[in-house]
């Protein structure tokens, strides 16, 4: 079974956030990026797959993420078993063209399993994972927690509100967003990446695009209006905790 | 038919979400706003219809394989339904069906799609929709032009109560798409979630531990709060997916809504999908060494002091 996995880099939410001059974008120059942390869940799931029952695992990334590269020989420290940089698209933080460029990839190298977070925390026109499968043609399921393939296909298990679990029995083709993996993301020691770095093999791939969904257009961006903001509690630690307990304390929470 | 909004709903067979109403309360107001009026898509059984008076239309696709909802079956239902009705927007939430079913329904119905979405408005015919990215540390404002769009609305942004109506609207019937009796997917079992160690939803005070304490053993730090004021840890889902508590602790979207008197929150960033299962607290403190944090957003009372320093004085403080 061969089990692509798809990558995004996103801005480190820790970082601050800088808007462009004109309001309309994300101010990408000086951000940090990372793997969305929903991709390496998806990853993580791939290579429980291939652990239990056997894969060829491909960590797929867009050559115009920042520090893709990084995030690619990651994945092959992990254990993906190789690793592709799709080119022939412009620098973009939209579903919409992303969806379109791998829809392209992968009609070329088609997968019988793609995996991928099930949403990236910059997705302003929606998530990867349906809109890849509806240019594909292919059937899909979102916010899923376990993959393991049975019967020729996949078993999924596809959460609800509450924790409510949904298992269902899908046929490959498909394309699954995953929202966490059975087990939390394994460590690649950073002397293995390096060796993977050495080892060099990003092979790159040009696609060529599908149509892409039609864009919203951004008018502006901003941060949400501070009205209700907290009211800070400042000083030492010692400070902060008797404030707290006070407030506690005035509202009946806790004795004494 | 030029200005309808249609809202898809969600149900468990028996009884329509809150969501639904939240959605349909809105789609109300946008559609009066564009000229037209407010039609739901109601997929599996018909008599779940009688719920929904707030519509004027309900639009129903009724079939075996909609009787629970099934991603491929769906997604047939909806393409049906969108072909025949031409709604200006379409509405879903962002739960997990609107999450499998919005953004490929841009790519098959061709409209652009905002995601995440905290306010719509509308007016001559123009949809501009406000959408949270970055895990609600930046607001973007999209225009959704030309004929079509569709909007994927955040739990817990309109009231419910304006779309429980008591009307009887009109029932349209499409016809099941002949592809809902060759899918390539079944349902093959439900799980209900686990049953509580403790009920976080119960407790007057929670004190909640967000991916801020990095590891399994520090829980213990937290732990020794929670014992001092004898009440139950909750958390945010990265904690709980990591295994370092149990997900029956779990505040959030896809976890429990909880409305304590007082939620405490230590290295939680206050995430959409957690605000989604607490924000209706009377009382939030939120610990974050990140003062650009949206949890403070929220929060009555917020600090940026470390927690590995605060936890033990509170403990301290508060211990009997
Ligand atoms: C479909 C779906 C459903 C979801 N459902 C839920 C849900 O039910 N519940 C939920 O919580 N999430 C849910 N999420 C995940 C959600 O998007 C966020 O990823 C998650 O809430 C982030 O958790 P966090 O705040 O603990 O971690 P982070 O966002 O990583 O935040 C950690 C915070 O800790 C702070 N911090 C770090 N060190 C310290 C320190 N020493 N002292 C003080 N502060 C510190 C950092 O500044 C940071 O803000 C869902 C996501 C999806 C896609
Ligand atoms: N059996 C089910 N089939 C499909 N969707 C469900 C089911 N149960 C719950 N949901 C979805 O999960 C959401 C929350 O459900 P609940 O927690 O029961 O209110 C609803 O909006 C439903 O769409």
């Amino acid at each position: 079974m061969r089990i692509v996995v798809l990558m995004k880099a996103v801005p480190d939410l820790v970082e601050e956030i800088e808007l462009t001059a004109d309001e309309t974008g994300i101010d990408r120059e000086f951000l940090k990026f990372v793997v969305s942390e929903w991709d390496a869940q998806a990853l993580e799931e791939a290579l429980l797959i291939k652990d239990a029952a056997g894969a060829d695992v491909v960590a797929v990334g867009l050559a115009s993420d920042p520090d893709i590269d990084q995030a690619l020989y990651t994945a092959l420290a992990k254990g993906a078993d190789s690793a592709v940089k799709v080119t022939g698209g412009e620098e973009t933080m939209l579903t919409g063209d992303r969806a379109a460029l791998l829809a392209g990839y992968l009609a070329a190298e088609p997968a019988d399993l793609v995996m991928t977070g099930v949403q990236a925390a910059d997705d302003i026109d929606g998530q990867l994972p349906p809109m890849l499968a509806a240019h594909l043609g292919q059937p899909h399921v979102s916010v899923v927690v376990a993959v393991e393939a049975a019967n020729g296909g996949v078993t999924v298990r596809q959460e609800f509100a509450g924790g409510l679990v949904h298992e269902l029995a899908v046929q490959l083709p498909a394309v699954i967003g995953v929202q966490a993996a059975r087990q939390a993301p394994r460590y690649a020691p950073i002397t293995r990446i390096r060796q993977a770095m050495q080892a060099g093999g990003l092979r790159e791939v040009t696609a060529a695009a599908a149509t892409a969904a039609p864009a919203p257009t951004v008018r502006r961006m901003f941060r949400p209006e501070q009205a209700s903001h907290a009211q800070m509690l400042t000083g030492s630690a010692d400070d902060v905790a008797t404030a707290i307990a006070d407030l506690l304390r005035d509202r009946g929470l806790v004795k004494g | 038919m030029g200005g309808n909004v249609l809202v898809l709903a969600e149900h468990d067979g028996k009884q329509i979400s809150d969501a639904t109403y939240e959605l349909l309360g809105a789609a109300r107001d946008l559609a009066a706003a564009l000229g037209g009026q407010a039609e739901v898509a109601l997929f599996g059984p018909r008599d779940l219809a009688s719920q929904l008076g707030g519509a004027d239309v309900v639009v129903s696709v009724d079939h075996p394989a909609l009787a629970e909802y099934l991603p491929e079956a769906y997604e047939q239902a909806l393409t049906a339904v969108l072909a025949e009705r031409s709604p200006r927007l379409v509405l879903m939430s962002t739960a997990t069906a609107g999450l499998d079913l919005g953004a490929a329904a841009a790519v098959r119905w061709q409209a652009p799609l905002a995601a995440a979405v905290t306010k719509l408005e509308a007016a001559a015919g123009e949809i501009v929709a406000t959408a949270q990215i970055l895990g609600g540390k930046v607001l973007a404002e999209l225009e959704l032009p030309g004929e079509r769009a569709i909007a994927a609305v955040v739990g817990g942004t309109y009231p419910a109560a304006a779309g429980q109506g008591a009307g009887t609207p009109e029932v349209v019937e499409v016809a099941p798409p002949a592809g809902l009796d060759r899918l390539r997917m079944s349902l093959v079992q439900v799980t209900e979630p686990p049953g509580g160690d403790v009920d976080i939803t119960t407790a007057d005070l929670l004190v909640s531990v967000g991916r801020g304490i990095e590891s399994q053993d520090n829980v213990e730090l937290v732990q020794e709060l929670g014992d001092a004021l004898g009440v139950p840890l909750s958390a945010s889902r990265p904690v709980v997916d990591a295994g370092w508590l149990p997900k029956t602790r779990q505040v959030g979207k896809s976890g429990l809504k909880v409305k304590p008197k007082a939620y405490l929150a230590f290295g939680i960033s206050g995430a959409p999908e957690h605000l989604e299962g607490m924000r209706d607290a009377d009382l939030i403190i939120a610990c974050n060494t990140d003062p650009g944090a949206p949890i403070f957003d929220v929060a009555h009372y917020g600090t940026t002091v470390d927690l590995f320093d605060l936890v033990p004085a509170l403990t301290e403080k508060l211990g009997r």
